[in-house]
């Protein structure tokens, strides 16, 4: 069902004007209430008045997960800390861990995305959901639990892990719809075989599954194995939690919540944002949120974007699924490279993902060159050259076809790629740039 | 008669085919027969040992990339003509060869080839039909 029709589905110029209006209010509210963003607008020449449509918005500052850790703890709140109603915590690997604060209002917006999330993925009123994400600081359990609680469906709030009860849960209470980690619920799948549980049985319809990244192929795995459909929901605690994007049952790109959380992609190197369908870094500003609105907030993941109607109704635009993270994005002859589409070539190809890395060098006033070494595993080699110069023909191929550039692949022996703590070095660059 | 070859694969550096001859001597594995088949960038090494099953083992666990092949050791009259002979009757039945390479030592009076086939049975069942001697594994690893 379309929760909430009046912004799900409205008109392209009817949905600017309300993004308008609550820029308009958004900017003095943060110019006045959090000296951090103060300075960032004053800095960029920015006068709140100035502020006049959604189109304001790409003279704005960008804001990142630098900043989040940087002004840890509340150096990013426009909110009194006795107007926050519940906060969330996220450990990184580096330095401060990442805060968010909900006011009242916040988490009654937090409830309304999600129930959107619901409503598209299929859910309504009256049906049975299993919550199997963690309750408690990760904001995934508590998150579809808001969302639960605002549709009004019976809620089964198992939390992750206990795989064995929730098993038994399952069968007693038959629900309709679970929410967890596409891989929680793959490992739940083989519980439930070695307990004689076939998990086709059950009255299951759907699935939400998000928090991590997974793919086509691991879709149709759990539709296969669950007897249900598998939809994609995207969030980051950053943003709202769960409740940023969903896809509907067409499976054709995420919607986003743009009445809300407004999208734009960029590109991580200019700034700009990049022509409609481009791949660039998925950048979200928090229109209504008080107790810390996010301006340009960079979510690190590479998406793109497409505004056409999609055939459930809903006009909100689509994002791509994630296609991997900003964080290692070289240009080569002015095209962004991500390693992640090369993973993606190579998982295609072999199964499982080979070590690999990306060379990028340059000859005195020649192009580019990109070279991919690929480690030869086991279960591909064959004593036979031919074998194995079809196995790099068609790997180069798919990768020139992702990239659309020219691409060397050399095979090379196991373990000869350095490693730093057990994960590979992606990119070498050695252009003198 | 089937026998077994590692190939292992190769970059084209400097030393890698000494790597793996030392390491196989030194746990006092002998090769019978070895060739080598290059690429630009990479080879492929393929050899006969005295104890294949050892031999995987301990190349796997030195990070090379090891698989079993199965081929055939035949023994092929060491006179002009010999191998002539031999490659007609394949030539005539459709049995095409990937590649072939030679025994380090004689079995007997005769030379011995490895042949790696694109259908190892089908050529066994030509060869039996045609009396050609195939050597067996035991007796590759009394030589
Ligand atoms: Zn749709």
């Amino acid at each position: 069902m379309i929760w909430r029709q009046d912004v799900e589905c409205a008109a392209p110029a009817d949905l600017k004007e309300l993004q308008s209006g609550y820029l308009k209010k958004l900017i003095p509210y943060i110019y006045h209430n959090c000296p951090v963003y103060q300075k960032k607008l004053d800095a960029a020449g920015v006068k709140p008045d100035n502020i006049k449509s959604i189109d304001d918005l790409k003279r704005l500052p960008f804001t990142t997960k630098e900043d989040m850790r940087d002004y840890y703890p509340y150096g990013l709140f426009s909110a009194p800390q006795d107007q926050i109603k519940e906060i969330h915590v996220s450990s990184g690997t580096t330095g401060n861990p990442t805060l968010v604060g909900y006011t009242k209002d916040d988490l009654k917006l937090w409830g309304d995305v999600m129930a959107r999330v619901l409503g598209c993925a299929g859910a309504a009123p009256g049906d049975t959901i299993q919550i199997a994400y963690g309750y408690g600081l990760f904001t995934g359990g508590l998150g579809f639990h808001y969302g639960a609680l605002e549709m009004g469906l019976r809620i089964i709030p198992t939390s992750s892990g206990q795989t064995a009860r929730q098993l038994k849960l399952m069968q007693d209470f038959k629900p309709k719809i679970i929410a967890c980690t596409p891989s929680y619920v793959l490992y739940m799948a083989e519980e439930a075989k070695d307990m004689g549980i076939d998990p086709a049985q059950g009255n299951w319809k759907i699935g939400i599954f998000g928090a991590e990244p997974w793919s086509d192929a691991m879709r149709h795995e759990i539709e296969s194995i669950w007897n249900m459909l598998a939809t994609d929901v995207y969030g980051l605690s950053e943003i709202i939690g769960p409740g940023v994007a969903q896809e509907c049952h067409h499976k054709d790109g995420l919607h986003i919540f743009s009445d809300v959380f407004y999208p734009e992609v960029i590109d991580p190197k200019t700034g700009a944002q990049v022509p409609e369908g481009a791949d660039g870094e998925l950048t979200i500003t928090t229109l209504t949120k008080q107790g810390i609105p996010l301006l340009r907030y960079g979510t690190r993941d590479v998406v793109n974007i497409r505004y056409e109607k999609c055939r459930c109704g809903r006009t909100s635009p689509r994002i791509s699924k994630i296609k991997g993270r900003t964080d290692d994005m070289i240009v080569v002859r002015g095209i962004n490279v991500f390693p992640s589409q090369i993973e993606h070539v190579l998982v295609g190809i072999e199964g499982t993902q080979p070590h690999y890395q990306i060379i990028v060098d340059r000859q005195a006033h020649k192009l580019d060159e990109v070279e991919v070494m690929v480690e030869v595993e086991q279960r591909f080699f064959s004593d036979e050259i031919k074998r194995l110069n079809e196995i790099r023909d068609k790997i180069r191929r798919e990768i020139e076809n992702v990239l659309s550039i020219g691409v060397k692949v050399t095979l090379v022996e196991p373990k000869t790629i350095e490693r730093s703590m057990g994960k590979s070095k992606r990119i070498i660059d050695k252009r003198a740039l | 008669m089937k026998i077994t070859q590692i190939s292992i694969f190769l970059e084209n550096r400097k030393g890698r085919l000494y790597d793996v001859c030392s390491l196989l001597g030194q746990n006092d594995i002998n090769i019978r027969a070895l060739t080598i088949a290059e690429t630009e960038s990479f080879g492929v090494l393929r050899i006969v040992v005295d104890k294949s099953d050892q031999a995987i083992r301990l190349l796997r666990d030195n990070h090379f990339v090891a698989n079993f092949t199965e081929v055939v050791a035949i023994e092929v009259p060491d006179q002009p003509g010999g191998l002539a002979s031999i490659l007609k009757i394949f030539a005539d039945n459709d049995v095409n060869i990937e590649y072939m390479y030679g025994f380090v030592e004689k079995f007997s009076d005769k030379a011995l080839l490895v042949m790696r086939f694109e259908d190892t049975d089908f050529a066994q069942q030509i060869l039996a039909k045609h009396n050609i001697h195939v050597v067996a594994e035991k007796d590759i690893q009394g030589l």
